[in-house]
């Protein structure tokens, strides 16, 4: 496995640039008087968290899990849910009540998305390769059509979340404060992914990516460690999820849609599968594109397309691997 | 070395994506249009810009006056494209007066920013039940049709038409019930099939067999767009189109949707607010304008885009071009302008009260399948959710 | 009530047959070549626009059939060459990504040329109305005939692949891909011929489907989720497979569909609810059947036999 590129103080450098350029964005973006550019970047991190913890099953693992939007779709609706509880004062399940509480909300949106990915996870770990693929998205779809079904939390028309979650005294509408918080949150999450890949689990995951069988040989749970990283990124989607409740105000059977999952793999092999911040540079990448191609000619789709398939034809390891190429780096 | 690759990437992608607000022309009234216009849905969202665009065009340039830059960005069908595209056309372009969405999921997403932001929001298409009850708003106004009144409509008018029995069928989501519940709340007859189909549905060949064995009077479905086409094709296939009559209401059946379909729709009932034969003078001056410029017949969301685009302009007449809220709102409560659908007012939740119509897919002189107006079914109807608004 | 239900299995049949001809590809190109092709929704797209502006123009159904094969196929062949054929020594990511863009590209170029409204296609005159098959029962001719063209074009590839050369080396392929190369038969022509026959396949599902759906952008991505679910409980790279899978997914549907309401009027009081969730349960029934598969076989119910 390719653990964190980053060794040495250049990789050190380069996460110290990146952190000062993000804490100085929404600032730079209030002097250019683009002050949308900050929630347009805080979408972009909610999705390289998502993105993130699908590279860890997708990416480390070598799992192709083409129903990761699930865990999403189910973060985001445990904020949602529990918000319209809340609102409307009535019981959850006749015992507990809602909550507007970001410190309650995301920890349950968090706890959810893990044991949703720890049930599929251990029916779908008993298959691999291609039949990996699509019983995690038969799966996903399933949840999306119990979603859809759902009326009284509206639906296919999704529900509304009024209000983001409280957090402390911190004022939560403001653009700049929610960018700062799920900025935190994404450092934190990288963090956590590069102390994972370094590990000794990062390391056995590695290997069963390369040879599972030679791993049980010597008498390693394949299996666990598997569905420990599984657990892991639903848990992570789980966050994503939550966070895009509060982001958006709103969640919608979308969210666990296979196009989305797509959509979360487009982003991390764009970015280059198995690297620390490739999901980052996947996210932010495609993002950028969409919004800059659909600005310019409604028929971006006809560029876009054609544009994913140079990079992937060309530039061994997505952006990753185009970074490098320009910062002189073989990896 | 590495820290200046990134700098420079990111840089260049904060420069790019700040390039459309250098364009700070300051003299037209900017105006943000967000719609759907890739994927199957791209048609009602390209009916509604051009529509909207028309009438622009129509005014010189302008709307009531007032010089008008109509600025249009696609959403891709993503509700989360849809919030970005509003927040960069509120903060960067400082743009206070948006419209164009066309599917509820993605208003779901980008409007309590608008909202909040104390801009404007003017509905061409997308009207939701919890925006027109609980949650309406004094800056949200909807110049289309509250869903549930759409097949209220259809259930009146299959009433109307003498039928006892229907059997029913809507896609298993929230509009689809939304659909059968309004059909069922003015039909007053019999229910005796009543059936869900799916939305990623193709093949009807099971509920045709279904139909066929419950032998109902009249069947009312509702499968906007591509699944209406696939329905009707496959209703006239399995030869149940000669034995039982079919009511719909206008998104199962519109005139592209018509064109598609071809002759398998003579003799469908359809209802709507709107139709191209529409007897007035301001639906007389709109159906040939668009069919020269576009050489297309206009949908009912074309009507509703050309509608939305008079909409503004009465108000914008009013007050001269200000559209702070002050001046705004009550110039445009005042809906002062010739629909092109005649009888037109805002309800108390600000959508629209308006009359409903028994539509039918007759041949015309030429031949061709057309649709023809017959008869008005409900008369200044609003819809069932203004109760629910306090404003 | 019997005749109900022999009608809903025809209807299945139909289904099934139609998603075998995506199937057949889609499963040859993975088994043989190892491809993830996301892309394959979009050759039925190709077809069945090719058919629909070819029938509008001559007014033929019959000239619309070669004119919907040939623009799948080289299409098809086209794609393989310039993308595909690239794509094959990387993992199946760089192919989930590059076929993602390829489903981009092809969406928005039809839509360009062909406009967003959903194209017109007439039932052949020949074939249009119903037959009475057995006394009290009327079926679509059209549906019929989609039967049977399937069926022999089932047993058609079925002697292609068990009798001919090409076959051989095609099951060769699917089962011992690196022993097939290094014998030294011309792996890249195998290759653009099994991509262009899959294309072929597609554009004929496409032609047939355009009567009968609406043909509009898009309509590839409806069925390959439906299709993927077919190659998968049939067997990776099995034909037969793909058959039996097609034809048992295709009656499943149809018959969840149909019959579910009733089953769930039985046990719910509550008509409305018991509708909704029976409609809910209908749309989980194939990821369910697939998920189930999966669970006990693994290797589908068909597999390729190495």
């Amino acid at each position: 496995m390719s653990p964190p590129q980053a060794t040495g103080a250049r990789a050190a450098l380069a996460i110290g640039g990146l952190l000062v350029f993000l804490l100085a964005l929404p600032f730079a973006a209030d002097l250019l008087d683009v002050p949308a550019t900050t929630s347009l970047v805080t979408r972009m991190l909610i999705y390289a968290i998502a993105a993130a913890s699908l590279n860890l099953v997708l990416g480390f693992g070598g799992m192709i899990s083409f129903g990761h939007a699930a865990f999403y779709g189910i973060g985001g609706y445990a904020v949602g849910i529990l918000f319209q509880h809340a609102r409307l004062s009535e019981p959850l399940f006749g015992m507990m009540l809602g909550t507007e509480q970001f410190l309650i909300a995301m920890p349950v949106a968090i706890v959810l998305g893990g044991l949703a990915a720890l049930v599929i996870g251990a029916l779908a770990l008993r298959t691999t390769g291609v039949q990996f693929i699509m019983i995690t998205l038969a799966f996903a779809q399933m949840l999306y059509f119990l979603f859809v079904s759902l009326k009284y939390y509206g639906g296919d028309d999704g529900l509304v979340v009024r209000r983001r979650n409280v957090l402390f005294g911190l004022d939560m509408r403001d653009a700049k404060t929610f960018y700062f918080v799920v900025l935190a949150l994404a450092a934190a999450y990288f963090a956590f992914i590069w102390r994972i890949a370094g590990s000794r689990f990062g390391m056995v995951l590695g290997a069963i990516r390369q040879n599972d069988r030679r791993v049980a040989a010597i008498g390693i749970g394949v299996y666990r460690y598997k569905l420990a990283a599984f657990v892991l990124a639903g848990m992570g989607a789980g966050l994503a999820g939550g966070l895009w409740a509060n982001y958006a105000r709103f969640v919608s059977p979308d969210m666990m849609h296979w196009t989305k999952s797509g959509e979360l793999m487009v982003m991390v092999i764009l970015g280059g599968a198995g690297t620390l911040f490739g999901p980052l540079f996947g996210a932010a990448g495609l993002i950028t594109l969409e919004t800059v191609l659909s600005a310019w000619t409604e028929r971006w789709q006809f560029f876009l397309g054609p544009i994913l398939i140079l990079i992937i034809l060309f530039f061994r390891g997505g952006l990753s691997g185009l970074v490098a190429l320009f910062s002189g780096r073989n990896r | 070395m590495k820290r200046r690759t990134f700098l420079t990437v990111a840089g260049a992608g904060v420069a790019t994506l700040a390039a459309p607000s250098i364009l700070h022309a300051q003299t037209p009234l900017r105006i943000g249009l967000i719609t759907t216009l890739s994927g199957p849905g791209g048609y009602l969202g390209a009916d509604i810009r051009d529509a909207f665009n028309l009438a622009v065009e129509m005014e010189g340039g302008k709307l009531g006056g007032v010089p008008v830059e109509v600025v249009v960005d696609d959403d891709g069908f993503k509700p989360g494209q849809g919030k970005s595209i509003a927040e960069r056309m509120i903060k960067n372009d400082k743009i206070k007066l948006l419209t164009g969405i066309v599917f509820s999921n993605i208003l779901g997403a980008t409007l309590p920013d608008i909202l909040d932001a104390d801009a404007t929001y003017v509905s061409p298409n997308a009207a939701p039940s919890n925006f027109a009850g609980k949650e309406c708003h004094k800056n949200y106004y909807v110049v289309s049709w509250q869903n549930d009144s759409l097949h209220e409509s259809a259930g009146q008018m299959a009433k109307e038409l003498g039928y006892k029995t229907a059997f029913i069928l809507a896609p298993n989501y929230q509009a689809g019930q939304d659909a059968l519940a309004g059909f069922k709340r003015m039909f007053g007859g019999k229910i005796i099939g009543e059936q869900y189909t799916r939305l990623d549905q193709t093949d009807y060949s099971a509920e045709m067999a279904a139909i066929r064995a419950a032998n109902p009077e009249v069947v009312f479905q509702f499968h906007p767009g591509g699944l209406g086409i696939a329905f009707l094709r496959q209703y006239a296939q399995a030869g149940l189109i000669d034995k039982v009559p079919m009511a719909v209401a206008s998104p199962s059946l519109d005139h592209t949707t018509l064109k598609a379909v071809g002759d398998v729709a003579l003799g469908l009932w359809v209802s709507s607010h709107w139709n191209v034969d529409f007897d007035n003078a301001a639906n007389k001056k709109f159906v040939p304008a668009f069919m020269a410029k576009f050489n297309r017949t206009p949908t009912y969301y074309a009507s509703q885009g050309y509608d939305t685009a008079l909409a503004i302009a009465a108000a914008l007449r009013q007050t001269k071009g200000d559209v702070g809220q002050a001046a705004f709102r009550p110039a445009m409560l005042k809906a002062d302008f010739a629909s092109v659908r005649g009888a037109f007012k805002f309800g108390p939740n600000q959508h629209p009260i308006q009359d409903w119509y028994a539509l039918k897919v007759v041949k015309s002189a030429a031949g061709q399948p057309e649709i023809k107006t017959q008869r008005k079914v409900l008369t200044a109807h609003g819809d069932a959710y203004s109760g629910l608004c306090k404003l | 009530m019997s005749l109900l239900v022999i009608e809903q299995i025809l209807n299945g049949l139909q289904l099934g047959v139609t998603l075998f001809l995506l199937a057949a590809g889609l499963t040859l190109i993975f088994g043989i070549m190892g491809i993830i092709n996301l892309a394959h929704g979009s050759l039925y797209m190709i077809g069945a626009y090719a058919g629909a502006l070819a029938a509008s123009a001559t007014g033929s159904f019959l000239l619309a059939v070669p004119a919907g094969l040939l623009a799948a196929a080289a299409s098809g062949v086209a794609v393989e060459f310039i993308v595909i054929r690239r794509l094959y020594e990387r993992d199946h990511l760089d192919q989930v990504l590059a076929t993602y863009g390829l489903v981009l590209f092809f969406n928005e170029t039809v839509s360009i040329l062909f406009g967003r409204q959903p194209l017109f296609v007439a039932i052949p005159a020949l074939l249009s109305g119903s037959i009475e098959i057995v006394p009290g029962l009327a079926f679509s001719v059209y549906r019929l005939a989609i039967i049977a063209v399937g069926l022999s074009l089932a047993a058609g590839l079925y002697v292609l692949i068990q009798h001919t050369r090409l076959g051989m080396l095609i099951r060769a392929g699917a089962t011992h891909r690196e022993t097939v190369r290094a014998l030294g038969v011309n792996i890249r022509l195998l290759y653009t011929l099994v991509f262009g026959l899959g294309a072929l396949l597609a554009g004929f599902a496409g032609v047939m489907a355009g009567p009968l759906l609406s043909v509009q952008v898009g309509m590839g991505e409806q069925i390959l989720i439906m299709t993927f679910v077919v190659v998968v409980v049939g067997g990776v790279g099995s034909i037969r497979g793909a058959l039996f899978g097609a034809i048992l997914v295709g009656v499943f549907d149809t018959m969840m569909r149909a019959f579910m309401p009733h089953i769930m009027r039985g046990l719910l009081a509550n008509g409305s609810e018991a509708d909704a969730l029976s409609a809910g349960l209908a749309s989980m029934g194939v990821y369910l059947l697939m998920a189930v598969v999966l669970l006990v076989r693994p290797q589908g119910l068909f597999p390729a036999r190495g």
